[in-house]
């Protein structure tokens, strides 16, 4: 079954959501992320969702959740990229994703978890790591 | 399935084409999102009513499967007086939602996850409305206009 | 079969000529359309009539050998209804066929008076519906053009303005309802991206009232900007405001607020890690940072 991948800089886990997930692939994310975050230890997640044309309230609860779960791991989440229809529509829909922190693009979400987590820097190089 | 529907619903909506999609798995409620979201970017909807129209669709669609045990929706684009608009209509033969004002409320809800599905899908589309029996099904429609 | 395409086809030109006299100075808007363009338009309907006639369906403007007079007429009428004409001028031009019309039809038919009313029943029924199809058309162009013009002003009305790199400014000015608050939204967001501007200050000084519903809509700006990644600043509340906010109860906890917008750029700068100094006699301009007090001067 196709996994999304999530690639490891440093100390982060880099996640770029291009597909228009069924729910199954959105748990399968949410399990798989977890597992790395243990893993490798990391200390912060990063996801890109600029591509993502809809996020319901599935997805909404997926980011949530993946947001609550790293922090239980000892690791910041920071969702990145959000489209404006999308975020007209999740307010709308009621959701605020009040526990997830997001930022403009994977420059500044980075720059935002640099400042959260410290001074760790890619050291080693960066890995794909195929789900 | 493509159809030309022939009957008119209400005196002033007249449905002029439309197409259906069963919803009985989750890969169907990705199709069923495609599909509307391919209607409603023919028929020129704005970028923000196209995403608000989708994502509603990927509620009910959920809904319909996950608590209706599978059903289908069937998309109608509508004319009425100057303006154009795209019908939506989720029906299955599930459980039926026994207490619907509790259902539209907003919150989530363990269990049966309807969760902020319904309340929140009404907010996003023009016109909403739900029939449903409990122990027969539920049939939710939705409109948008232009 | 009506005998009326012959007698209009027998007496063209004269009809063409009488038509056009009809259609009085004040109503033709020599001001605003050109005789030979009239005269093009009246050549080109009486074209239509004599084929729709021809087609046998009478009075009956739904029948589709009437779409192509009807189709000029919709455009005539769009044209009038962008170039200023009123209904009534529009209109006119159909009805003032009628006289010319009864006209020809007496010169041919008066010996026979039974015929003769019979056509000039004919005339006047097809004529009228026209005007009816005509001065509709009118309205439709009309409406529509408005709906742009609401459009433009909305747009026009509440511009996004980059005060430095990365901070926007959104001025708002007179009462936000539902429909001016989706545009407005809409607008910030998308310059949001477009600018990759972290900060946004919403600036209120021009808002009338604040009650619950503008409340509302101001927090659904602002939580969305947050999904993006964006903070903004609601600025220019004046004291009366800050009152009604308290009094419905509004909780704008989560949101960062500042009397003037002079202040609310001050907090942007700081938290962008910025700061604005006096340029010295050796100092180089610069901008400092990150600064541990950001004085905006």
């Amino acid at each position: 079954m196709e996994r999304i991948p999530i690639l490891r800089m440093g100390n982060f886990l880099l996640v770029t959501i291009q597909v228009d997930m069924h729910d199954r692939l959105a748990l399968q994310l949410q399990d798989d992320l977890t597992q790395k975050i243990s893993e490798t230890g990391a200390t912060g997640v990063l996801i890109d969702i600029s591509t993502l044309e809809i996020v319901d309230s599935f997805i909404g609860r997926m980011l949530a959740n993946i947001a609550a779960m790293a922090r239980v791991l000892d690791a910041e989440t920071v969702v990145v990229g959000m489209q404006p229809a999308v975020a007209i529509t999740l307010v709308e829909l009621g959701m605020s994703l009040a526990g997830v922190r997001t930022a403009l693009n994977v420059e500044s979400g980075m720059e935002l978890l640099y400042e959260l987590r410290g001074n760790f820097r890619p050291e080693r190089g960066n890995e794909a790591i195929e789900g | 399935m493509n159809f030309v529907a022939t009957s008119v619903r209400s005196a002033v909506m007249k449905p002029l084409k439309g197409e259906t999609q069963p919803i009985t798995t989750s890969s169907d409620v990705v199709l069923a999102r495609q599909k509307v979201r391919q209607w409603a970017a023919e028929m020129k909807f704005s970028l923000v009513d196209q995403t608000k129209l989708v994502t509603a669709a990927s509620e009910l669609a959920r809904n319909t499967l996950d608590h209706g045990k599978g059903g289908g929706m069937t998309i109608e684009q509508l004319e009425d007086g100057g303006r154009q608009g795209l019908r939506l209509i989720f029906e299955d033969r599930g459980p039926g939602i026994p207490d619907i004002q509790a259902a539209l409320r907003d919150g989530f809800t363990t269990g049966n996850g309807m969760g902020l599905g319904l309340g929140g899908s009404r907010r996003l589309v023009n016109e909403f409305e739900i029939i449903s029996k409990p122990g027969e099904g539920t049939r939710i429609t939705v409109i948008r206009w232009k | 079969m009506s005998k009326l395409p012959e007698l209009i086809r027998k007496h063209e030109q004269d009809l063409r000529a009488s038509w056009l006299e009809q259609m009085s100075t004040a109503t033709r808007r020599g001001d605003l359309m050109k005789d030979s363009e009239v005269k093009q338009q009246i050549h080109d309907f009486l074209e239509g009539m004599v084929e729709g006639l021809r087609a046998g369906a009478a009075t009956d403007l739904d029948a589709p050998s009437w779409e192509k007079p009807k189709e000029l007429m919709r455009t005539i009428s769009a044209s009038r209804a962008l170039q200023g004409f009123s209904t009534s001028e529009t209109a006119s031009f159909i009805l003032s066929l009628k006289q010319p019309l009864f006209n020809v039809i007496r010169k041919e038919m008066s010996g026979n008076p039974d015929e003769m009313f019979k056509e000039i029943w004919n005339a006047t029924l097809l004529v009228d519906k026209f005007a009816l199809f005509t001065t509709e058309a009118f309205m439709a162009a009309r409406e529509q053009l408005i709906k742009r013009q609401q459009q433009e002003l909305l747009e026009l009305s509440t511009p996004v303005v980059k005060l430095w790199e990365g901070i926007l400014a959104l001025p708002i000015i007179g009462t936000l309802d539902s429909a001016r608050t989706q545009v407005v939204m809409e607008s910030l967001l998308q310059t949001v991206v477009q600018t990759n501007s972290k900060f946004a200050i919403i600036d209120i000084t021009g808002v009338p009232t604040v009650d619950t519903l503008v409340a509302q809509h101001l927090l659904k700006t602002i939580t969305a900007a947050r999904l993006m990644g964006a903070e903004c600043i609601i600025s220019g509340i004046r004291p009366q405001i800050a009152q009604t906010i308290v009094h419905l109860g509004i909780d704008l906890a989560q949101v960062t607020t500042k009397a003037k917008l002079a202040d609310a750029f001050a907090v942007c700068l700081q938290r962008s890690g910025r700061a604005v100094v006096k340029v010295g006699a050796q100092a180089k301009p610069a901008e400092v940072a990150p600064a541990a007090n950001g004085k905006a001067e």
